[in-house]
């Protein structure tokens, strides 16, 4: 065990180290002038438009209107892909109705759909949040579908056999043997979510870090830029690693968190 | 992907492709359902045609732009930037991959910049790319390249991590050098999740294709859409529209029947 810790904090160190490698061959490479600061400010200058971005507020204004339309289009996408998906694992016609629909937009490049969506539903927050909801909608029911309907047949048998209703088997059997997959389909929709919030605000501006960005793009200012990706690479790992923690809290009785 | 068990066996010789022709056409009835409801929906003035352009005006519109060579030229340029940035990022990217399973240093130094660029959307670096590349094909492929950069070096890390070491001791016992271990051992126990990745990879570069020439472009089908729209040509920009769904489609599944002709020798689970 002592062993297994020390190579931990090693890689640790190791991984800190080669950051910092990084940020400095950033910092010195623009300073230096390898490379025109225009195409990379020094870091140090990232580091400070952000921080007074912070004290000015800015910031937590973008990235929390990215995060309520990233979320809140996951929300719904999941609301109403999980009960499909598990419908079609259960009921034939169901399945026979969507499985064409779905396994055909499945695989499409959902994001095609946004200048759709700008005519129906204009550019403010409902056709952003719409469109976020469409591109997450698949991967999720997919994902539930296919873990419902590979379910063990017997847990179902003896469940019913002891006299459980439909509800109880849902709640009892369906639903945890499924979650896995669930969660799986939520972890693969949540970047597919992030990246269609990121670009739907880019086209359709209204604030959030896509638009900050692109705004900053079009005034050639790239320390502006270069924020905007620090802030979503810093959103995109905490909602990540957000999702992560809850599948490992949902999931601390199944066999996948007991192997270390 | 949600299977499509309905199809009978083709086992059933004789009659049998009778009965696949019928379930073919029922299971794909509720499409035309959808489509017969979507033209409804504009002929009784439900949704205005407008916002919502008959199948007929989209198909009249499709082949308009096909006859034109609009939607070949454009396509033609979309398509070619997807290639080139996937092409290089499966090759790039396996290699970064299978390096980090097999050289403890060279992961120690690429571990920490893929767990930092892999959560972050990718689609944040269009105004980067913009500024360094500009407007032109250079941009494009390169935000592409990075896109599917990320899954295909940890597919194939994980790929060639999971190979059981003991296979690995009795080749090397057996006297294999390690370029033979690497292409007879390595590859074909990793190959199913290098492919795996690359279809990940596959739908994301279609993705970035599109919502770049969305933001920065000049030609592409990404921008004849955007500049469709802008016109008010909204049965043309339908039309473009489910060409590009369409085309990702199609992209996935020829991919999924290589992926299946590929792995043909593994034992199916």
């Amino acid at each position: 065990m002592s062993t297994l810790s020390a190579l931990l904090k090693r890689e640790g160190l190791m991984q800190a180290l080669v950051l910092a490698g990084l940020a400095l061959v950033w910092e010195a490479s623009s300073r230096a002038g390898w490379v025109h600061p225009f195409l990379l400010p020094p870091l140090s200058d990232v580091l400070v438009r952000l921080f007074t971005d912070m004290q000015s507020g800015a910031v937590f204004v973008d990235l929390g209107l990215t995060l309520y339309r990233a979320l809140t289009g996951f929300v719904i996408a999941a609301v109403l892909a999980v009960p499909l998906g598990i419908l079609m694992a259960r009921k034939r016609g169901v399945q026979w109705f969507f499985d064409p629909l779905i396994s055909i937009g499945f695989p499409m490049p959902k994001i095609a759909f946004v200048p759709i969506f700008i005519l129906w539903f204009d550019i403010y927050d409902t056709s952003k949040v719409i469109m976020i909801t469409f591109s997450c909608f698949f991967p999720i029911v997919t994902a539930t579908y296919s873990g419902t309907s590979h379910i063990d047949k017997w847990p179902l048998w003896s469940a019913r056999s002891l006299g459980a209703s439909e509800n109880q088997l849902l709640r009892e059997i369906i639903l945890p043997l499924a979650a896995p997959s669930i969660l799986t389909g939520l972890q693969i929709a949540l970047p597919v979510g992030m990246i269609t919030t990121i670009v739907t605000e880019m086209l359709m501006g209204g604030s959030g870090v896509g638009g900050a960005m692109i705004a900053a793009g079009r005034f050639a200012d790239s320390v502006g830029v270069f924020a905007g990706i620090m802030e979503i690479a810093i959103l995109g790992m905490v909602v990540i690693r957000a999702l992560d923690r809850l599948r490992a809290r949902l999931l601390v009785w199944h066999p996948e968190n007991r192997a270390h | 992907m949600a299977g499509g068990d309905l199809r009978p066996a083709s086992a059933t010789a004789g009659h049998g492709s009778f009965v696949e022709v019928v379930a073919v056409c029922v299971r794909y009835l509720p499409l035309l359902i959808m489509m017969a409801v979507w033209e409804l929906a504009g002929r009784s003035g439900l949704v205005s045609q407008q916002m919502l352009p008959g199948v007929g005006a989209i198909a009249a519109a499709f082949f308009d732009l096909l006859q034109s060579g609009e939607l070949v030229i454009n396509a033609w340029r979309s398509l070619s930037r997807a290639a080139a940035g996937l092409g290089l990022a499966v090759i790039i990217g396996m290699a970064i991959g299978l390096l980090m399973a097999t050289r403890p240093l060279f992961r120690n130094v690429i571990n920490p910049i893929v767990r930092i660029l892999y959560p972050m959307p990718k689609s944040a670096l269009i105004p980067l790319v913009m500024i360094w590349f500009g407007l032109g094909d250079a941009s494009k492929i390169f935000l592409i390249f990075l896109g599917c950069l990320l899954p295909v070096i940890v597919s194939a890390y994980h790929g060639a991590r999971g190979v059981n070491p003991f296979v690995i001791w009795s080749a090397t016992s057996l006297g294999a050098s390690k370029e033979e271990v690497l292409r007879e051992i390595i590859l074909p126990a990793a190959l199913p999740d290098i492919l795996a990745g690359c279809r990940t990879a596959l739908a994301f570069s279609f993705i970035l294709m599109v919502s770049s020439e969305f933001v920065i472009a000049k030609d592409g089908l990404g921008f004849l859409i955007g500049s469709l729209g802008d016109g008010g040509n909204y049965p043309a920009m339908f039309a473009v529209i489910l060409t590009v769904a369409g085309t990702g489609f199609v992209a996935d599944r020829l991919f999924g029947s290589f992926v299946n002709h590929c792995l043909r020798w593994k034992e199916q689970a």
